[in-house]
C-alpha cells in the first residue's frame, strides 16, 4: 500500500514508535526510525524488521535541537529521495509535582515532546510543500487532554501539541499536506510498564474498558491517517485510549 | 488498510441506501458483511438502486422498512434482521433529516421532527440491538454526527442540537458497554457531496466550502472509510470517541 513511500517516525525503535515503525515498512514504505539513546536496542530492533523482509533505517538524532532535526531529514532525503510520511512520536517523561519539580525538568519534557514536533515538521516542511503532498501526525497523549498528577510538564507539552497541530493543518490545507493527532490512552510500552504496580493497577480501574492498549492498536490509527483516501481528514484529534477521557 | 475480513458479520445501517449511509452499505458489504438497510418507504426503491450498482456484494444487502424515530419499529426492524441473519455485530446510525429555519421561523413540529429522528432514532436502535451484543459480549457501534454538532450553525438549531446530543449519547453509552466487548464511537463529518448538502441554497453551499479550510466538499467514501475503520475488529480499544472528517472546518 505504501511501496515508494518513505516515512520518518521519530523515537521510532522503541514502544509505541517501534510499533508505527513496523506497520508502515510492512505496508511497503521505506521507514526512517529517529532515536536519540541506546544505539543498540535501535539497531537491534531494525536488525529485526530488515530479517522479515522490511525496508528499515535508523538515524541517531536528537528532537530538541533544530539543526540535528535538519541534518537527519537532510540525511534520509539524500538516501532515499523523499519524505512522504512524518511522524512525531519522540517524547520523554521527567515525573515530578509541580511543588518539586525543577525548570529543567520543565524545559527538557518540553524541548522533546512539543519543540521536537515543531523543529521535525520546520526541517521537512518544505519539502512537502515543494512536493505538493505529505502527511503528518503527531502524537500527543489522553493525558494533554485531562492532565494528570505529577505530569505538568508532560501533559503541557501534549497539550501544546494540539494547538501545534491544527494550526500546522490550517497553514497547509490548501497544500496537499495534513496534520492530525493521535492521542493513546495508557499503552503498554516501557513508558507506562516503568510505574509502580500499584500505581498502574490505580490507572486501569480508571480505565472503562480495565485494560492498557496494546502499542500495534495505536500505529493502526497512524497508518489509517497516513492513507491516501484519508485526505480530507485534517486537524483532528483520534484517540485510541479505551474509554478514558470521557 | 488491513482491515479484517466482515465476512459472517451482520450490519445494520440506518439510513443505508444513499448518500454517507450508502457508501458505508457498500463498503461493508464489499468486505463480505450482509448489511440490513434500515429506512422508511421510499428507502426500499433506493436500496434496490443500491443493491443493482453494486456487482458480487449485491446479494448482501438487504431492506427492513422502519422509520427510526418509532420505538416499536426500531425493535421490530432489529428482531426481523437477528430472525433472518442470526445476529447483529454492527449497528451504524447514519440516518438523518434535516428541516431548516432560523430560530424565529423554527416551528416546534419542525425542532421535534429532526430531533426525533436524528437523536432518538439512534438511542432507539441502540436500545433495541444493545441486549443481543451485550449477550454475544461484541458490538460496534459507530453513530454518525456531524461538524455542525460542534460549531452550530445558522438555520440549523435543530439539527446541530440532535448531532451534538448524539455525541453525549455515544459517550455515555461507550462508558456504559466499555466492558461488553462493545465499542461506541462518533463519525463526524463535514459537508460532505451528498443530496441533503446539495438541497442547500448554492449560496450556502458556497459559504460552508468558505469556512473549510481544503476549500472543497468531502465525499461520501472518506467518511465511509472512516467508518469502516472504527467497526474494525481490530478498533477494540476506540471507544466514546469522535473521530473528525471535515477538510480542517473545526478543529
Amino acid at each position: 500500500m505504501f511501496e515508494g513511500r518513505v516515512a520518518i517516525v521519530t523515537g521510532g525503535t522503541r514502544g509505541i514508535g517501534a510499533a508505527i515503525t513496523e506497520m508502515l515498512a510492512k505496508s511497503g514504505a521505506h521507514v526512517a526510525a529517529g532515536y536519540s539513546k541506546g544505539k543498540e536496542p535501535a539497531e537491534a530492533c531494525v536488525a529485526r524488521l530488515k530479517a522479515e523482509g522490511a525496508s528499515v533505517s535508523c538515524h541517531q538524532g536528537r528532537v530538541d535541537d533544530f539543526n540535528d532535526c535538519q541534518r537527519v531529514v537532510d540525511e534520509v532525503l539524500e538516501r532515499f529521495g523523499r519524505v512522504d510520511y512524518l511522524v512525531n512520536n519522540a517524547g520523554i517523561t521527567v515525573d515530578k509535582t509541580l511543588r518539586k519539580m525543577s525548570n529543567d525538568d520543565w524545559h527538557n519534557v518540553l524541548n522533546v515532546n512539543l519543540s521536537g514536533a515543531f523543529h521535525m515538521t520546520k526541517a521537512v516542511l518544505e519539502h512537502m510543500i515543494e512536493r505538493g503532498s505529505g502527511r503528518i501526525v503527531n502524537i500527543s497523549s489522553v493525558i494533554g487532554e485531562t492532565g494528570n498528577i505529577g505530569q505538568a510538564n508532560y501533559s503541557a507539552s501534549k497539550a501544546g501539541l494540539f494547538g501545534f497541530t491544527k494550526s500546522t493543518a490550517l497553514e497547509l490545507a490548501n497544500k496537499g499536506i495534513t496534520a492530525n493527532v493521535v492521542a493513546p490512552g495508557f499503552i503498554a510500552t516501557e513508558m507506562v510498564k516503568a510505574v509502580p504496580e500499584a500505581a498502574l493497577a490505580k490507572v486501569i480501574e480508571k480505565i472503562p474498558q480495565r485494560r492498557l492498549g496494546e502499542p500495534s492498536e495505536v500505529a493502526r490509527v497512524v497508518k489509517f491517517l497516513l492513507e491516501d483516501g484519508s485526505s480530507y481528514i485534517t486537524g483532528a484529534v483520534y484517540t485510541v485510549n479505551g474509554g478514558l477521557d470521557m | 488498510m488491513t482491515l479484517r475480513s466482515l465476512a459472517g458479520r451482520v450490519a445494520i445501517v440506518t439510513g443505508g441506501s444513499r448518500g454517507i449511509g450508502g457508501a458505508i452499505s457498500r463498503s461493508l458489504a464489499a468486505d463480505g458483511a450482509i448489511v440490513a438497510v434500515v429506512g422508511v418507504a421510499p428507502d426500499r426503491e433506493r436500496t434496490a438502486e443500491l443493491r443493482a450498482s453494486l456487482n458480487g456484494s449485491a446479494k448482501l444487502v438487504h431492506f427492513y422498512e422502519a422509520d427510526v424515530a418509532d420505538y416499536p419499529q426500531c425493535e421490530a426492524a432489529v428482531r426481523n434482521v437477528i430472525d433472518d441473519h442470526g445476529r447483529v455485530d454492527i449497528l451504524v446510525n447514519n440516518a438523518g433529516i434535516t428541516k431548516d429555519h432560523t430560530i424565529r421561523k423554527m416551528t416546534v413540529e419542525e425542532w421535534k421532527a429532526v430531533l426525533d429522528v436524528n437523536l432518538s432514532g439512534p438511542f432507539f436502535m441502540m436500545k433495541a440491538v444493545l441486549e443481543h451484543m451485550i449477550e454475544r459480549k461484541y458490538g460496534r457501534i459507530v453513530n454518525i454526527s456531524s461538524v455542525v454538532g460542534h460549531t452550530g450553525n445558522f438555520g440549523q438549531s435543530n439539527y446541530a442540537a440532535a448531532k451534538a446530543g448524539l455525541l453525549g449519547l455515544t459517550k455515555t453509552v461507550a462508558l456504559e458497554t466499555a466492558r461488553a466487548g462493545i465499542t461506541v464511537n462518533a463519525v463526524a463529518p463535514g459537508f460532505t457531496a451528498t443530496e441533503m448538502v446539495k438541497l442547500m441554497p448554492q449560496a450556502a453551499i458556497d459559504v460552508a466550502k468558505s469556512r473549510t479550510p481544503q476549500d472543497r466538499l468531502g465525499e461520501p467514501d472518506e467518511i465511509g472509510r472512516v467508518v469502516r475503520f472504527l467497526i474494525d475488529e481490530g478498533s477494540s480499544f476506540i471507544t466514546g470517541a469522535t473521530y473528525d472528517v471535515n477538510g480542517g472546518m473545526f478543529m
